[in-house]
């Protein structure tokens, strides 16, 4: 029996509206005790939670762990430790790997790879075979070998008559659909946000409409069907607005944004200076987009319209992204920098505490209803539920210095970026995985 | 000296004072250094104030009188290494870069995206350190991405010279038609220039908007709407975006933009846009946007026209209009042989 006693700290917990001085007591990897002064018994290890934050878990909808086939961006265990280190105890793999998880056997691959790693890994399965919006995955096996969403990502299900009988199919399998909406007969290969960056830089342009058209589209399908839409990293305020409405209506959409997308805007491509930097860190799909566009992401996200922040971690290796921008891979690594980015919203006022850590935690697990079996309790810091705790700090700030992160993906615009907020430490499922309190 | 007095000018010459200037004897003009340029790189002209772009076309029209001697050759820039590296066909913009290397007596050695390393997959990054380690005092580079000479300039030692990226920026393309049309008007303020075609996927029209505005033209962007960055279309938002291209005068219908117009740039349009999918048809594009010499009558009575090759006779611009009297075409491919040759000049034996 292994036991801890996380004492001193101040507990936020929104799925039980706890905010107050509380001490957690973990048993065998669960929650067993909740409440004040608690006493450590004989040979109980201790963790000092003085002027921390204890939250549940983190639990990102949105992770690219590049195993199996491009073990040199990221491999399952690296991702891992990077969320760990992010305050991340939950994250959902999306299945663009090489070979794509499109059957059962690879999703039960991947998860004999994530047993012993650091954080717990919930695989998401392809929509269609191969990624290749052709044909149908088997998708009852996907979610009974622990698929807990199915998506193409990187790739909308571009194909309409395809979606729509996914949809159909979908509606009494009861995991949802995670759409990446990008329309590419609109967005025809552009590498940026369409704008007035795109327009000075020459390159081409990505249209707000080709998010917004699939959006509309798959609200359309997913209410005729009576399945669960999910949209990925939601990126434009028409989006945003189309997500509210239909939700407003009484279908079944859920919805996540980015943190990139809550704090950078198409500028990060072009720089500050007189010298256009091209920066292909900023490179990332959807792309950055204007300054209404990351106010409307915040706004959508304290209303609840946006019920998940999603880190879309999309870790590459240097010599993806050092080339010219064209031929740049998109994506951003973004599990540890994301605590900072959303604290860094609690701070200048735009979320409270309790909202930021919601959308981190049981916001994202209402959304996707894991809240069930083995996971009862997810998202949650109750007597229970599964000892997944990180410890933050609200105030202390910090840079972001890739180089000294656990992902093996080193590629952020955010770079130098000063940020409020770092996590201290990070328990998962009873073990210690992340530690960075100073002592 | 030559150069100085061209400096004082500040502009480059009307034909009366290349006429003047010719006559007096040419001493070596080019041996003095450059004290007063302090551009590394040339990647675009939007970083170049209006005393800079004329110390170019002043320097340019020096050139244009070492090109005028029966042996046009100076040694300015000898024991100069000259790499020109280029990732796209180009006939105009290569060869008069190579030659203008050669007349000012560098050694030009030529790249290209075929028959090197690059077929070999070799990253752009690894053959700019290639360039860079064999001594490459300058690189010369066109290449189909936009902003790669950018991320040259942050590789390499040398100068790099943008000779065209993508659908981004041709400074040297702006930079002789600014000569051009300076030496047709002698000051551009005021001066009405259009620009017709296809803007979207046009350098030569993103550099020309920049050089254009900061001479003080009036520029007007005359195209159909898919031929123009959204960021231009009526209606786009963030139209004051500090990112933004110069704010110029946008207009769909060529009839009504060309009235009394000094100028007229048309811009090449590649057939495979012209074939349904982008625009109705080639008839159709000509029908609306061809320069027709009934339309150039609407325009000033000195107008000229230009076109930064190769041309498609017949789409974007009609064959009597090409050759007839108003049209700088040719004089164009002439300026930028010492367009060129000044960039070279004022890159590499400037202080930076």
């Amino acid at each position: 029996m292994t036991t801890m006693l996380i004492r001193g700290g101040r507990l936020v917990d929104p799925a039980s509206s706890v905010d107050a001085h509380l001490d957690v007591m973990i048993v065998d990897g669960r929650v067993a005790q909740i409440g004040a002064q608690l006493l450590p018994a004989d040979g109980m290890e201790v963790v000092e939670a003085n002027g921390l934050v204890v939250a549940p878990g983190f639990v990102d909808l949105h992770t690219h762990l590049r195993e199996p086939g491009q073990e040199h961006k990221e491999t399952i265990a690296s991702g891992a430790r990077a969320a760990a280190r992010g305050g991340f105890t939950t994250i959902c793999a999306m299945p663009n790997t090489e070979p794509a998880m499109d059957s059962a056997a690879i999703i039960d691959g991947v998860l004999q790879r994530a047993r012993d790693v650091d954080c717990r890994v919930l695989p998401i399965g392809a929509v269609s075979k191969g990624r290749k919006g052709h044909e149908l995955t088997e998708l009852a096996a996907l979610r009974d070998a622990g698929a807990v969403a199915v998506s193409d990502d990187g790739d909308a299900v571009a194909d309409t008559s395809l979606a729509r009988r996914a949809f159909e199919y979908l509606s009494d399998i009861g995991i949802p659909l995670a759409e990446h909406c990008e329309d590419p007969a609109i967005a025809q290969g552009g590498v940026m946000h369409d704008g007035a960056v795109s327009a000075r830089l020459g390159l081409r342009g990505q249209p707000a409409a080709a998010e917004l058209s699939i959006v509309q589209r798959d609200i359309t399908l997913a209410e005729a069907a009576g399945a669960q839409l999910h949209c990925c990293h939601l990126s434009t305020e028409p989006s945003l607005l189309a997500v509210a409405d239909a939700r407003a209506r009484g279908i079944h959409v859920t919805a996540e944004v980015t943190p990139h997308h809550l704090c950078l805007t198409h500028e990060a491509v072009a720089g500050s200076g007189d010298d256009l930097l091209y920066d292909t860190n900023a490179k990332v799909n959807p792309p950055l987009r204007t300054e209404a566009d990351v106010q409307a992401c915040i706004d959508a996200l304290a209303a609840g319209v946006v019920e998940a922040v999603a880190t879309d971690h999309a870790p590459h290796a240097a010599i993806d992204k050092q080339c010219e921008f064209d031929a740049a891979s998109f994506g951003i690594s973004a599990l540890e920098s994301a605590w900072g980015v959303v604290n860094s919203l609690v701070d200048s006022g735009r979320l409270t505490l309790s909202e930021a850590i919601e959308r981190l935690t049981i916001g994202p697990v209402r959304a996707w209803n894991l809240d069930r079996g083995d996971l009862t309790g997810l998202g949650t810091l109750q007597v229970g539920a599964p000892a997944d705790l990180t410890l933050l700090s609200t105030d202390a700030v910090s840079r972001v210095e890739p180089a000294s992160w656990a992902s093996m993906g080193k590629n952020t615009p955010l770079a130098g970026h000063t940020l409020v907020g770092v996590v201290a430490a990070t328990i998962s499922q009873g073990r210690i995985v992340w530690d960075g309190r100073e002592h | 000296m030559v150069a100085e007095q061209a400096t004082e000018t500040a502009m480059p010459p009307t034909a009366t004072d290349a006429t003047e200037r010719v006559a007096q004897p040419s001493r070596a003009p080019f041996d003095e250094p450059v004290t007063d340029w302090r551009q590394r790189h040339l990647l675009d002209v939007d970083t170049l104030s209006k005393d800079e772009i004329l110390r170019v076309l002043s320097t340019a029209s020096a050139m244009a009188e070492v090109l005028d001697r029966s042996v046009a050759r100076t040694p300015a820039l000898r024991g100069v290494t000259i790499f020109n590296l280029f990732y796209e066909a180009s006939t105009r913009t290569r060869s008069s870069f190579e030659l203008a290397g050669k007349i000012l007596g560098a050694d030009v050695i030529n790249v290209s995206g075929s028959g090197s390393s690059v077929e070999k997959g070799e990253s752009l990054v690894e053959t700019l350190n290639t360039l860079s380690a064999v001594g490459a005092d300058a690189v010369v580079m066109r290449h189909h991405a936009s902003g790669a000479p950018w991320l040259a300039s942050r590789t390499i030692d040398g100068h790099v010279i943008n000779a065209g990226d993508g659908q981004h920026a041709h400074p040297t393309q702006a930079l002789l038609d600014a000569y051009i049309l300076l030496q047709e008007f002698g000051d551009l303020t005021g001066r009405k220039v259009v620009i017709v075609g296809d803007i979207l996927h046009s350098r030569v029209a993103r550099s020309n908007l920049w050089s254009l505005t900061t001479l003080g033209a009036e520029v007007t962007l005359v195209a159909p709407r898919p031929l123009l960055p959204a960021a231009l279309a009526p209606g786009a938002t963030e139209r004051e975006h500090p990112l933004s291209l110069p704010s110029v005068q946008i207009e769909s219908d060529l009839d009504r933009a060309i009235v009394g117009a000094d100028a007229v740039m048309a811009l090449r349009i590649q057939n495979e846009r012209l074939k349904g999918k982008l625009l109705p048809s080639s008839a159709e594009f000509a029908r609306r946007y061809q320069l027709t010499a009934e339309r150039i009558a609407k325009a000033s009575p000195d107008a000229i026209v230009m076109h930064p090759g190769p041309m498609n006779e017949g789409v974007e611009i009609a064959v009597d209009v090409a050759h007839g009297a108003q049209s700088r075409i040719e004089a164009q491919v002439s300026a930028g042989l010492a367009v060129r040759m000044a960039v070279l000049f004022l890159l590499i034996r400037g202080g930076a």
